[in-house]
């Protein structure tokens, strides 16, 4: 007992704690993407937006990050600057798909190819990163109740703990309030909600703009805060498709995204906490495979729900398709 | 005189140019009372009473409540003047329970959280005798228990106008008396209720008025009282018009498909079709009468071999021979290996030995009918797909209902279409393209179809255009049978007339066709003989020559005294 307590201090805490952190970027990126997919909306651009919005946050900061201002205000306006750009792209989405009706697995990937695009020629200009201020200046006020500590309690910070309040209230939103229900029937019946008086359109655009802003943030909260490295804008697009993936895994339950996020970062940084198992060594090859768990993990959940085939455990009826109402 | 509940005023509604499904439509409904509209398909009652519904907007005349007058833009409107349409295709979200689906779209602001809502909807389902819970998910519900979620609906949402649209269709005679009680105390209560209906005993059993619809025109009021389903009957369909269609005599009819005790139950346990028998002759043309609705489309996708029927047989029969199509291969293989069993025998009798012979002159064989079949037993069609009903040597074409679902696809071009008739000819994994080009071009031509090009998405045509793509395209196999769904429903006289006159030509030409029509006047002009379909049984077949309107009328929408239909 007291051995298992040992190696569970000296290894494991670390890596769950860490994977706690690194799990709030897909609790970001899933919850954002559940929200717009409850609506009906499947948007694939989610990888693009986290990276529009971790560009937008950092482009605040950048300006903002030596100029004096109140911690606090630093915090949140970096958070509101990802957001706004998170709202930005959904914006874009919602009037493609929405509005004109394009088809949204086409949309939502050319909304990741450009969002891609351009956060990479945002980040690596020199001009727009003054000093990459977005790094070396904010990054304790992120870590704000636990930045002093030395151990790993220190990487839990502000948008660590605004992931799991967004994801509960998200939760709380969609299954105990009107307003949810209604949204959850656009996305189920759009026909049905329409003749229950329920403005669709505006259902599907707030819903689409807020997910994506939500999304954004976890751009943001994976540069500044869980790396914060002035390379890690390079990978967040992997990551924004697992979030992705992270929805289909919990089933479209926001709720279930905490545990989930957790789960798919553990499983992701497997590879590297074995590694520091002294008498472990693992081959080269073990660790792009054990980076694929997460994958394989929803696959088989999918596999499960299907074969299950409970009606609830469906995604959305109507996700993917656009909604015309009924012209003779 | 009280102030009328509900009053239209000269209501008109086009859509498009050419169509007007509401042509001065005046009507009242007075508080308390139950009134039915009547009138067969397509007459215009479910869209002047979606235009009460805020579905649609009238292009003309005038809407008054309670003596004020209204302008209804969206079902939201409509609930804001207290009214509430019951819609024929039930809207509720599946996954949600009765609860939320009554709650739903009601202004977030109003306090009742989800929980008082599932005590007010068994208030409203106690004080009208309703039996429903509140918590019960749709996907787990009764049609009947879904109608009752969608009347409380309304109810909920303080609804004093309430209309139904074809409320009966789906339920069973216990269900449909219940359904009748609740109205009638509904109506007691104080609400009033419009009926969309085009059952006449429906009518004299509930409604305190009738108002009878016909091609988009109200012709008619009276006091159920005061009537008769004969007098109903005859405002419902009016007087004979002579259309003129070109009509053949039939050539040699003989019998070419023969349905016996077709049964068919759909998926949600519904039973569509009971006990159909009829039988199809070639030459001649038959024309399927009824409401729609009625079974006319499962009985003929149970012919294609699109649904399978679960009781009842189908039988081709060869015209060439004159006998019912038997034996059918699939595979040289599938031949060789019934050969060595010895089930082949030459016409003398001898026994056929395959062995040592080549592939070719296996298949010349069998197709030349040189070897029979021992076991002359005839081949059912029921059971088969379309693609084993075309290996059987039947040919048989069907021309669907929905045209851009079912009969062509809608993104490709007219020639890629006529592929989907030939896709397996050609040699190896190539296609054939030339022919169906060819075949489109000579359509084109002879039809008259406009098109920019033989590759414009047939989608972008006109309706005309797109249904004399598909018969062409079904004629072009020079069919055995040939079955054709509403093949002129949206099209306009030319257009109808050209199909009629195809139609005609190919019943010349010696074949089978089933003809399903709504409008009568039609298919007494076009038909030779007339088979009325009634909730999914034949009620009658009659001359096309000699019938008149009020039989078919009454065929179609006469009650049948089968109560054994109402115990499940």
């Amino acid at each position: 007992m007291t051995a298992f307590f040992a190696f569970f201090k000296t290894y494991l805490l670390d890596y769950f704690v860490d994977s706690l952190a690194f799990g709030a970027t897909f609790m970001y990126g899933s919850t954002g993407e559940t929200l717009t997919e409850k609506a009906g909306h499947l948007n694939l651009g989610i990888p693009g937006i986290m990276c529009m919005g971790g560009a937008g946050g950092c482009l605040v900061l950048s300006f903002i990050g030596a100029s004096g201002l109140p911690p606090f205000l630093i915090v949140i306006l970096g958070i509101l600057g990802a957001f706004a750009m998170g709202v930005l792209m959904g914006l874009i989405y919602s009037f493609l798909t929405v509005t004109l009706r394009a088809n949204q697995n086409v949309t939502g990937l050319a909304l990741t190819t450009f969002g891609v695009g351009l956060m990479k020629v945002i980040m690596s200009n020199k001009k727009l990163m003054v000093a990459q201020n977005y790094l070396i200046i904010p990054k304790e006020y992120f870590r704000f109740p636990f930045a002093s500590r030395q151990d790993s309690l220190q990487r839990l910070g502000v948008m660590f703990f605004l992931a799991v309040i967004i994801t509960i209230a998200a939760s709380y939103f969609l299954y105990r309030t009107k307003t949810g229900l209604n949204l959850r029937a656009v996305g189920e019946n759009p026909a049905t909600a329409d003749s229950a008086g329920i403005n669709v359109s505006r259902y599907k655009y707030l819903a689409t703009c807020i997910g994506s802003g939500i999304s954004g943030l976890g751009g943001l909260y994976y540069i500044v805060d869980y790396m914060a490295s002035n390379e890690a804008y390079l990978s967040i697009e992997a990551y924004g498709w697992l979030s992705i993936a992270l929805v289909i895994f919990v089933l479209w339950r926001p709720h279930l995204t905490i545990i989930g996020s957790f789960l798919f970062s553990v499983l992701l940084s497997c590879s590297s906490f074995i590694a520091t198992i002294p008498g472990v060594t693992p081959s080269m090859s073990a660790k792009p495979l054990m980076r694929m768990l997460p994958y394989v993990f929803t696959i088989i959940v999918l596999i499960l729900s299907s074969i299950r085939n409970k009606r609830e455990n469906q995604p959305p009826s109507s996700l993917g398709l656009s909604y015309f109402r009924e012209e003779r | 005189m009280p102030t009328p509940a509900l009053e239209l005023k000269n209501i008109t509604k086009r859509f498009g140019h050419k169509v007007v499904a509401n042509k001065n439509v005046s009507l009242t409904l007075n508080h308390g009372e139950v009134l039915a509209i009547l009138g067969e398909n397509g007459c215009g009652k479910t869209t002047l009473m979606n235009m009460v519904a805020g579905i649609y907007y009238p292009d003309d005349g005038r809407i008054f409540i309670n003596g004020h007058e209204a302008v209804i833009r969206s079902p939201r409107d409509a609930f804001e003047h207290g009214i509430g349409m019951i819609h024929q295709h039930f809207k509720l979200v599946d996954i949600f329970t009765a609860a939320e689906n009554v709650v739903l779209g009601v202004h977030a602001g109003k306090k009742d959280n989800l929980k008082d809502v599932n005590s007010r909807v068994s208030e409203i389902a106690a004080k009208y005798g309703f039996s429903i819970d509140p918590k019960k998910k749709i996907y787990d519900m009764s049609v009947s228990e879904k109608q009752t979620v969608e009347i409380i609906k309304v109810l909920y949402r303080g609804a004093d106008i309430l209309i139904l649209d074809e409320p009966t269709a789906v339920l069973t005679l216990q269900e449909i008396k219940r359904l009748f009680e609740i109205l009638r105390r509904m109506a007691a209560d104080g609400k009033s209720i419009i009926i969309i209906t085009h059952k006449l005993n429906e009518v004299m059993e509930v409604s305190d008025r009738v108002t009878v619809m016909r091609k988009g025109e109200n012709v008619g009021v009276v006091n159920t009282a005061e009537t008769s389903e004969a007098e109903l009957t005859n405002m419902m369909v009016g007087r004979q018009i002579s259309l003129n269609i070109k009509r053949s005599e039939p050539v040699d009819p003989k019998p070419r498909i023969i349905v016996e005790h077709l049964d068919y139950t759909n998926p949600e346990g519904v039973k569509i079709l009971k006990d159909v028998s009829f039988t199809a002759r070639g030459g001649e043309m038959l024309g399927i009468a009824g409401i729609a609705g009625s079974g006319q489309r499962e009985m003929l996708e149970c012919i294609a071999g699109l649904i399978r029927p679960q009781t009842g047989t189908i039988t081709f029969i060869n015209p060439k021979e004159n006998k019912p199509v038997t034996f059918f291969h699939k595979k040289i293989s599938q031949v060789r290996r019934l050969a060595a069993q010895g089930k082949f025998h030459y016409p003398d009798g001898t026994r056929v030995s395959l062995k040592g012979m080549s592939r070719k002159s296996v298949r010349k064989l069998v197709r030349d009918e040189q070897i029979l079949f021992d076991e002359n037993e005839i081949m059912p069609l029921r059971d088969k797909t379309p693609l084993e009903i075309r290996e059987l040597g039947v040919k048989l074409s069907f021309v669907p209902e929905d045209r851009l679902g079912m009969g062509l696809v809608g993104s490709i071009g007219i020639a890629d279409n006529m592929m989907l008739r030939s896709y397996r000819k050609g040699r190896g994994v190539f296609v054939n393209r030339s022919k169906p080009k060819k075949l489109g071009q000579t359509l084109i031509k002879k039809l008259g179809i406009i098109t920019p090009s033989i590759r414009t998405p047939v989608r972008r045509l006109s309706g005309g255009n797109v249904q004399k793509v598909l018969v062409g395209r079904e004629i072009s196999s020079s069919p055995k049978v040939l079955m054709a769904a509403y093949p002129v429903r949206g099209l306009d006289i030319n257009s109808s007339y050209l199909i009629y006159n195809l139609l005609d030509e190919q019943k010349c030409t010696g074949t089978a066709v089933i003809f399903v029509g709504e409008d009568l006047d039609v298919l007494m002009g076009l038909c030779d003989r007339i088979m009325v379909i009634n909730s999914g049984r034949i009620t009658g077949t009659v001359d096309a020559r000699t019938a008149d309107k009020e039989t078919l009328g009454y065929l179609m929408t006469k009650t049948q005294g089968d109560k054994a239909d109402g115990s499940n």
